[in-house]
């Protein structure tokens, strides 16, 4: 009966716990905010694949990758106005007039007389009900490659965060630990690390292997890990390391080891947490630039939606072309500030000093 | 011949301090130099002094947290029942030997690792020692819980160190101190963070403890009046050295040391019609003699088992 | 019989909280007279020292006093402004808090700091009054003048506690709040520090209110004293009449459980159970569930009231019969 007790009294306590620091989250404003942001992205990249196993999406149309639609249109044929030089009219819309196509677009197509009316596929098409994001200049739909790029995201940065986040907090426990010699090559390591410019180093990497997402992820992980992270938990490690119930296990005759990682890991985890939180906000910009700049071997992502959209020469087009930029930047910018703005809610939660009383 | 618990002779803990940045001179502080006292079974001994006289080093070397420079210390082995040298036992003996000895901490909210639950907490020494099986070991802890006071221990077990009150803390960390059934307790203040209602509950437990369970403690504090409610003698510590020990009425009715007078003399008096005594003290003069001397320091007898340190303090006294 | 300098009368503070409202001050009363020495005694979170806060309007920014008067001779100090209160603060009232010693400015030098308060309240005195009045000031409480062209870490922590003092007297305030001044610091330096407290404050004819969880400590610097358990109020007044005729179970608790050097060697009583939250109202006696003597007559739904029962002497009890 009291073993019954015992572990109902314990699964309230549990309870307890977890509504007392959901409550202390919920004060933070901007953490909330954050969290909002995430839970679309995260719902936006489960999304899909439901759409794709349900038959709401054809995955020959709607496939971010290999999905096409040609969508055609209407157009009567003209002869551009003389005061407009021909040799501008590279696209369909840039002759004046709606609905109209320039001739000089059309010589490659015999038979086509001004006054005719023609049909065209237009790529990228603008959003519409079938495409709300529109298409881009393969006729794939942007709102599919977005939430494919979702994907990604989470996968990269979840992995890439766990990773590094558990390699600086073994290490700097360790370097708190055993200080010495261990400690000294471990600090030196990071400052090493630190100093290095980790985009051009990804740039000499991409050159030599094929990146997929999940190297890149091991990359940053490793990166993340072994650098200035391992400093900030080593000097949280040896703050923990010198707390009288660490001395009361040593007195008891606990082994470094034991004390290592039944004592001194246990509470170095909430910081490890919270930089888990920010990391991935590292991991998701990294991503973006080095497949910016085509460095990256991935399919499809928000980097490569912006790269594409680029080397088609939508980017510099202004506004005109907007479904193939702004949507993913936006995203990059929504989904990396708001694992930062969780991380700033954690803090709260962990950070007791920061707390109301 | 009385049993004891502990003697410990010549005790030293010297610490190298470099100059300063730029110095490559290196200083020793002698933290502790060259104290001994012994406990008997079933006394317990108090630690009395300023902060800084070495009393919270000599714990700690006591209980093999820091290595002591120099000295011998005997303790009493529950199991052979013999007092035992410690020096050279290799990993293993020392691990087993280490269930003789612990320590209780003064501050009861930094003493229990805050993330472990309180069942967790003491069954650790358990788990370390490998004591029983696992139902043992929790009966084992509930069981304490019901010493310390802390029933039912359901209501307890599955919490957390913050969920606890200062004084149940405290109850806690005497729990797990306990469940290796130590015959010698080092207490680093138990008490001094507690509030004045709380605190006579605590001390009245470690005193009923003590009975019980034949445990002696070291009780370290710098209130001479805590530890004459605590300890059958007491030791007054200053600058690393013990200059007076004495059982414990006999200490505060005929102080001779000037030290151990300014000690008992700068107590308050919780009567408002009480003239405290005044005894001046130079304290510069009285440092410098006892540093003159050096580790030259034997103890002498003054009758009634009260001793002093011998430097020239007669022109003090 | 001296005038009264400060007097609290129904002084109600609460600390806004996630958890909910704490009420750490429940209608609070007391008056202290010219040149007497005041204690306020109880344990952690009984409410002693968000009355200090409270009495120098210094209290936290979720702190609100929801009803009550503060009165500095006569003016009312609930409600005034900031700058007005600026004014009160250190020339009307000062302070001297736990671990003060850490509040000095690592980078300025101690005598430049105690003048700029000086300055602040007294822009019209010259460089060399202000000199020669921290001298005097440091004499007072054994610093030697030389200290004031030191920086803060070259002082131990007795010394730096005793500038602490000089700083608090040196825009000659009429009440002084002494909240644990000695509570970081060691039995002998204590002693020290308490003896030139006491010295002060006879020599300048202070009020003195001091704070303190040390009963033993009280008892040797105050002429009258106040106990506060659970936010309110339980006995008042003069420390000899009290130590010597305690009337609260309270009080009678805190006097047997305080161990002596002095004295037969007794066995303290302790008492039972943790203070209460004070989250939560608490109907009738909060100190009911914890007293020995309670008795069947305790009952909640009784108000409580400070009822005189000596010469000055109040305690706090319900409305039909003491316990």
């Amino acid at each position: 009966m009291n073993e019954n007790l015992e572990q109902d009294l314990q699964k309230q306590l549990r309870k307890e716990a977890i509504r007392r620091n959901w409550n202390l989250f919920r004060q933070s404003k901007l953490g909330m905010i954050g969290l909002y942001i995430v839970i679309f992205f995260l719902f936006l990249a489960l999304l899909q694949p439901l759409l794709f196993v349900t038959g709401i999406w054809n995955k020959g149309v709607y496939d971010p990758v290999v999905g096409y639609e040609a969508i055609k249109d209407t157009f009567l044929v003209v002869e551009c106005p003389k005061e407009y030089p021909t040799e501008k009219y590279e696209s369909m819309k840039d002759c004046p007039g709606d609905g109209e196509i320039n001739v000089k677009r059309l010589y490659l197509a015999p038979g086509v007389e001004v006054g005719d009316y023609y049909e065209a596929f237009i790529q990228p098409a603008p959003p519409s009900s079938r495409h709300l994001l529109g298409t881009d200049s393969l006729g794939r739909d942007v709102f599919s490659q977005i939430m494919e790029g979702s994907q990604v995201a989470f996968v990269l940065g979840f992995l890439s965060a766990t990773l590094g986040v558990g390699i600086s907090t073994i290490l700097g426990t360790i370097a708190a630990f055993f200080g010495g010699r261990v400690d000294a090559y471990l600090m030196r390591q990071s400052d090493l690390i630190l100093m290095l410019p980790s985009l051009p180093l990804l740039f000499i990497i991409s050159a030599f292997a094929e990146l997929k997402v999940w190297h890149l992820a091991i990359v940053l992980g490793v990166l993340g890990g072994l650098g200035g992270s391992v400093i900030t938990i080593k000097s949280q490690a040896l703050q923990v390391k010198v707390k009288p119930f660490v001395d009361s296990a040593r007195i008891t005759g606990g082994s470094r080891w034991r004390i290592m990682f039944s004592h001194v890991l246990p509470n170095v985890a909430p910081l490890a947490l919270l930089f888990m939180v920010f990391s991935v906000t590292g991991a998701i910009a990294s991503e973006s630039v080095l497949s910016f700049l085509g460095l990256l071997n991935i399919d499809m992502s928000w980097g490569i939606m912006i790269y594409l959209s680029q080397t088609d020469g939508f980017i510099f087009s202004g506004l005109e072309f907007w479904w193939l930029i702004l949507p993913a930047g936006l995203a990059v910018t929504l989904l990396a500030g708001g694992f930062y703005l969780v991380g700033r809610g954690l803090d709260d939660v962990f950070n007791p000093r920061l707390r109301k009383r | 011949m009385k049993k004891n618990v502990i003697e410990v002779t010549n005790l030293e803990k010297y610490y190298e301090v470099s100059g300063g940045f730029f110095s490559r001179k290196k200083d020793i502080v002698k933290a502790v130099d060259d104290i001994s006292f012994e406990i008997p079974f079933g006394e317990s001994l108090g630690l009395v002094g300023q902060s800084g006289c070495g009393k919270t080093t000599t714990a700690r070397a006591l209980c093999l947290l820091d290595p002591k420079t120099g000295g011998d210390v005997k303790f009493y082995n529950n199991e052979t029942q013999d007092m035992e040298n410690i020096d050279n036992l290799e990993d293993e003996e020392l691990k087993k030997f280490r269930r003789n000895i612990q320590m209780i901490f003064q501050d009861p909210y930094e003493s229990l690792n805050p993330r472990w639950t309180i069942k967790d907490i003491i069954l650790e020494p358990l788990n370390i020692h490998n004591i029983g099986d696992l139902q043992d070991r929790e009966e084992a802890v509930v069981e304490i819980l019901k010493t310390v006071g802390l029933t039912p221990a359901s209501n307890y077990l599955p919490r957390y160190p913050h969920e606890l009150s200062g004084g149940q803390r405290q109850r806690v960390s005497i729990a797990r101190t306990l469940i290796m059934k130590p015959k010698f307790v080092v207490c680093d203040e138990p008490t001094s963070m507690l509030d004045v209602s709380i605190r006579i509950s605590i001390m009245d437990l470690m005193l009923n403890l003590a009975k019980d369970l034949e445990v002696s403690y070291l009780y370290i504090t710098h209130d001479l009046a805590v530890a004459r409610y605590m300890c059958n003698r007491i030791a007054v510590m200053f600058n690393g050295k013990i200059v007076e020990i004495a059982e414990t009425e006999e200490l505060l009715n005929n102080p001779i040391h000037p030290y151990t007078k300014r000690l008992i003399s700068s107590i308050p008096v919780p009567d408002p019609s009480y003239d405290r005594k005044v005894y001046d003290v130079n304290y510069d003069e009285l440092d410098a003699i006892i540093a003159k001397h050096g580790t030259d320091n034997p103890m002498v007898d003054m009758g009634n088992e009260h001793y002093i340190a011998t430097h020239d303090v007669k022109g003090l006294i | 019989m001296s005038k009264e300098v400060l007097s609290v009368k129904n002084l109600n503070m609460h600390y806004e909280t996630l958890s909910g409202d704490v009420h750490a001050v429940k209608d609070v009363s007391f008056s202290v007279k010219e040149g007497e020495s005041f204690g306020l005694v109880g344990e952690s979170g009984c409410g002693k020292t968000s009355v200090a806060m409270s009495l120098l309007q210094l209290q936290a920014d979720n702190a609100k006093i929801s009803s009550g008067s503060i009165q500095l001779d006569g003016v009312e100090l609930v409600g005034m402004n900031e700058s007005e209160l600026r004014k009160v603060r250190w020339d009307g009232i000062s302070i001297v808090f736990q671990g003060a010693m850490n509040a000095w400015n690592p980078v300025v030098k101690v005598g430049e700091q105690i003048r700029e308060a000086i300055r602040e309240h007294y822009p019209e005195k010259s460089k060399a009054e202000n000199t020669e009045k921290i001298e005097s000031l440091f004499k007072m409480v054994g610093l030697d003048a030389s200290v004031i062209d030191r920086f803060p870490h070259e002082l131990s922590g007795g010394m730096k506690q005793r500038a602490i003092i000089a700083l608090a007297l040196s825009c000659d305030p009429k009440v002084v709040i002494a909240d644990e001044p000695t509570t970081a610091l060691d039995v002998v330096i204590q002693d020290q520090i308490l003896k030139e407290i006491k010295k002060v404050q006879e020599l300048l004819g202070l009020s003195l209110i001091y704070i303190s969880h040390d009963i033993a400590v009280i008892a040797e610097m105050t002429n009258r004293m106040a106990v506060m358990y659970a936010g309110r109020v339980v006995e008042s007044g003069p420390t000899a009449e009290i130590f010597a005729n305690p009337r609260h179970s309270y009080t009678k608790a805190l006097l047997e459980s305080t161990p002596s050097v002095v004295g037969d060697r007794v066995k303290l009583n302790s008492l039972e159970g943790e203070p209460p939250s004070l989250i939560d109202e608490i109907p009738g006696c909060s100190f009911a569930p914890r007293c020995p003597n309670k008795t069947t007559t305790c009952k909640p739904e009784l108000d409580m009231k400070l009822v005189e029962v000596g010469p000055e002497h109040y305690v706090d009890i319900c409305s039909k019969e003491s316990h």
